[in-house]
């Protein structure tokens, strides 16, 4: 019997892996509202989680989702959302409240052209720069963005690892044409992948207190009803967890849910190169685009330019040592994304001084081809 | 005189109860005007958990935006305090991950009817197993005496200057419509039966709700000329009517009055047992393959 008709390879559409990815990394509860292109992902989790045994809601709206996914985090459970542009809207005031009370969670953006009702159908990257500044307030955002239905899998699967690690929401960041997209996939075996757990206390209820500073600036935590009666609130809060004005204890938090975060950046950057060694010109992209730069870049090598590819898998916080590592050589930088331009301005605070940086936008709903990428190289050479 | 001792022994006993479920360091004083209802909500929801023999790690607060939504910070539970409106969809997630736990919610006329009306009609369909405390002041206090779904119609506010020319919602018709299994109202004035109306709350299985009519003489009563706390509580002790009474009065005498107790109560099925159902019965259909 082949692999295929084993089932450990799969004909998956990039939702269908990531819901999939979200099963592997022990998701316990879904809350969700139907919204195009992100649908499948909820219509997969309402099949398969009642199966085993876990909890799907489909809520009366987005606002209601996020809310439902910070509760049951709350209750001790792996919890996810997706959505697209304008649900993720709707919930960004909710996404606050868990970067305040540092509850973990992920929510897939499965990226769509806006503003408002925009184009559901239809491609994007343009929720970049939402994924970091959404919601209003201090606070540092970690997400991720694959570009392969493998990696839509994988990601989820990390975005769960770095949302419990860290205690903060986590935006996995994909679109409509990689949601929609099937490719073969090797389905993971169980423990060939990291599942990581949330850090939990170990001390007496008396002594617990719900954001204990600790060398990593990650409290470990204690679930409703386990003992431990904690407050939680989106107030600025003192380490118990009760509303504080004191402004010693508020730059302790504020400054906590920066560092927690920015401290470990190394661990959370990941950023693939490709022909990098020689390049003279690097084409920097994500998701989607991705994939269209690896063949413009082949594309471009048959042509003698000496010209390589630089793909972030992590989008924020935005791998700043390795890609400006990656470019010391480099004298011109395409920056090549389905938007009128957001990661290029990223790129250009860390580009080398004698290097020039160019950007190649595309919003009109369709998917940015090799083709485009080559004719960009060409130009800018 | 000894009567009278018998009743202070008892004061001090349904005081003490209240102390045992009080987050003593730093909370205090509290953040509400003098004369709030909201003590006298929070003093009633202690007691009917202390009959109830609840254990404290096994409930869970969850509350809004508002003053009535300060509630569960002084409140030695597992509590949470949530974004404005929001707090029916937190305790839906809470819930429906530990269905064992008694999620209660304490929420207000703008934080439950207003900007989370939706939330509050879809969790009375699902009929989830959550009580809801609802203190209705028919004002937002904490943002200083704007207009709200439950306003009085002509009734005066900063954002009504000339009388609120809007209706209003009744929130127990409301709830009674959407499929809520428990619907009560009581007042601040009347506290044993509140305590009486919550304990029946916390017990009955699916979604229950007690309105709490409550004063808010620092805005509504200022503005509308209806006196201090203890003359708005007076208002309350005079046109409150039981519903064992109500249904027996004609229309005519029930003018400018209104009803208090169990007001609408029936049994179904509840959200998270049946969802515990399709997990049992998907189990079973695994096991025959």
């Amino acid at each position: 019997m082949s692999n295929l008709r084993k089932g450990k390879v799969r004909l998956l559409q990039g939702n269908e892996a990531c819901f999939q990815g979200a099963i592997y990394a022990g998701i316990d509860f879904y809350a969700g509202y139907p919204i195009t292109p992100s649908t499948e992902i909820a219509e997969g989790l309402a099949r398969e989680l009642p199966r085993i045994g876990k909890k799907f809601i489909q809520m009366e709206d987005e606002i209601g989702s996020i809310a439902a996914v910070i509760g049951a985090s709350n209750a001790g459970a792996k919890a996810m959302t997706a959505t697209s542009g304008p649900g993720y809207s709707l919930m960004v005031e909710n996404i606050g409240y868990a970067y305040m009370t540092e509850t973990p969670c992920v929510i897939v953006n499965v990226q769509r052209a806006g503003p408002s009702t925009g184009l559901p159908t239809k491609i994007s990257q343009s929720d970049m720069m939402q994924a970091r500044w959404g919601t209003h307030g201090d606070y540092t955002a970690i997400a991720v963005a694959p570009s392969s239905v493998r990696e839509c899998f994988e990601e989820t699967v990390r975005a769960f690892n770095l949302s419990e690690r860290f205690r903060t929401p986590v935006t996995v960041l994909t679109d409509e044409v990689l949601g929609h997209m099937r490719e073969l996939m090797t389905m993971p075996k169980p423990g060939e992948l990291e599942v990581m757990e949330r850090p939990k206390p170990d001390i007496p209820a008396d002594w617990y207190r719900h954001f204990e500073m600790t060398p990593s600036m990650v409290s470990p935590m204690a679930a409703l009803g386990e003992g431990y009666r904690y407050n939680v609130t989106g107030m600025t809060h003192d380490r118990e967890g009760f509303p504080t004005a004191v402004p010693s204890e508020i730059n302790e938090k504020l400054n906590k849910l920066k560092k927690k975060i920015e401290r470990f950046a190394d661990e959370i950057y990941k950023v693939r190169t490709e022909m990098m060694d020689d390049a003279k010109i690097a084409v920097i992209s994500f998701g989607t685009v991705a994939r269209a730069t690896h063949q413009a870049i082949k594309m471009a090598r048959e042509r003698r330019v000496r010209v390589g590819a630089i793909q972030p898998l992590t989008i924020w916080p935005f791998p700043d040592p390795i890609i400006s590592d990656a470019l010391k050589n480099v004298k011109k930088i395409i920056v090549a994304e389905l938007n009128m331009g957001q990661m290029v301005n990223e790129v250009k605070r860390i580009a080398p001084r004698n290097a020039e940086v160019f950007f190649l936008g595309r919003y009109d709903g369709e998917v940015m081809t090799p083709q485009q990428i080559l004719d960009k190289i060409r130009e800018v050479k | 005189m000894e009567k009278e001792a018998v009743v202070k022994e008892k004061e001090v006993q349904r005081s003490n109860v209240v102390h045992h479920y009080l987050r003593p360091k730093k909370k205090f004083p509290n953040v509400w005007c003098a004369g709030c209802g909201n003590g006298i909500v929070m003093g009633a929801l202690i007691r009917a958990i202390d009959k109830l023999k609840l254990d404290k790690n096994d409930v869970v607060v969850v509350s809004g935006i508002g003053c009535s939504s300060r509630i569960p910070v002084y409140l030695d539970f597992n509590t949470l305090h949530t974004t404005h409106g929001r707090a029916i969809a937190f305790a839906t997630g809470v819930k429906v991950v530990k269905p064992r736990l008694k999620v209660i919610v304490i929420t207000g006329d703008g934080d439950a009817m207003a900007i989370g009306g939706n939330h509050f009609i879809h969790a009375c369909r699902r009929n989830i197993d959550i009580t809801v405390v609802l203190v209705n002041n028919k004002i937002y206090g904490m943002t200083g005496g704007q207009f709200s779904p439950t306003t009085t119609a002509g009734a005066f506010a900063t954002t009504a200057p000339f009388g609120n020319y809007e209706k209003q919602f009744d929130i127990v018709k409301l709830a009674s419509a959407a499929g809520a299994s428990y619907v009560a109202r009581g007042t601040v004035y009347h506290e044993q039966q509140l305590e009486k109306l919550i304990e029946g709350a916390i017990v009955k299985r699916g979604f229950s709700l007690v309105e709490v009519v409550s004063n808010c003489h620092t805005y509504y009563g200022r503005l509308n000329r209806e006196g201090d706390a203890v003359a708005m509580i007076s208002w309350m002790k005079d046109h409150a009517m039981p519903i064992q009474a109500a249904v027996k009065l004609p229309p005519e005498k029930m003018v400018g009055k209104f009803v208090t107790g169990l007001i609408h109560e029936t049994d179904a099925t509840e959200f998270c047992e049946e969802y515990d159902k399709l997990v049992e019965r998907l189990k079973a259909k695994e096991a025959q393959k």
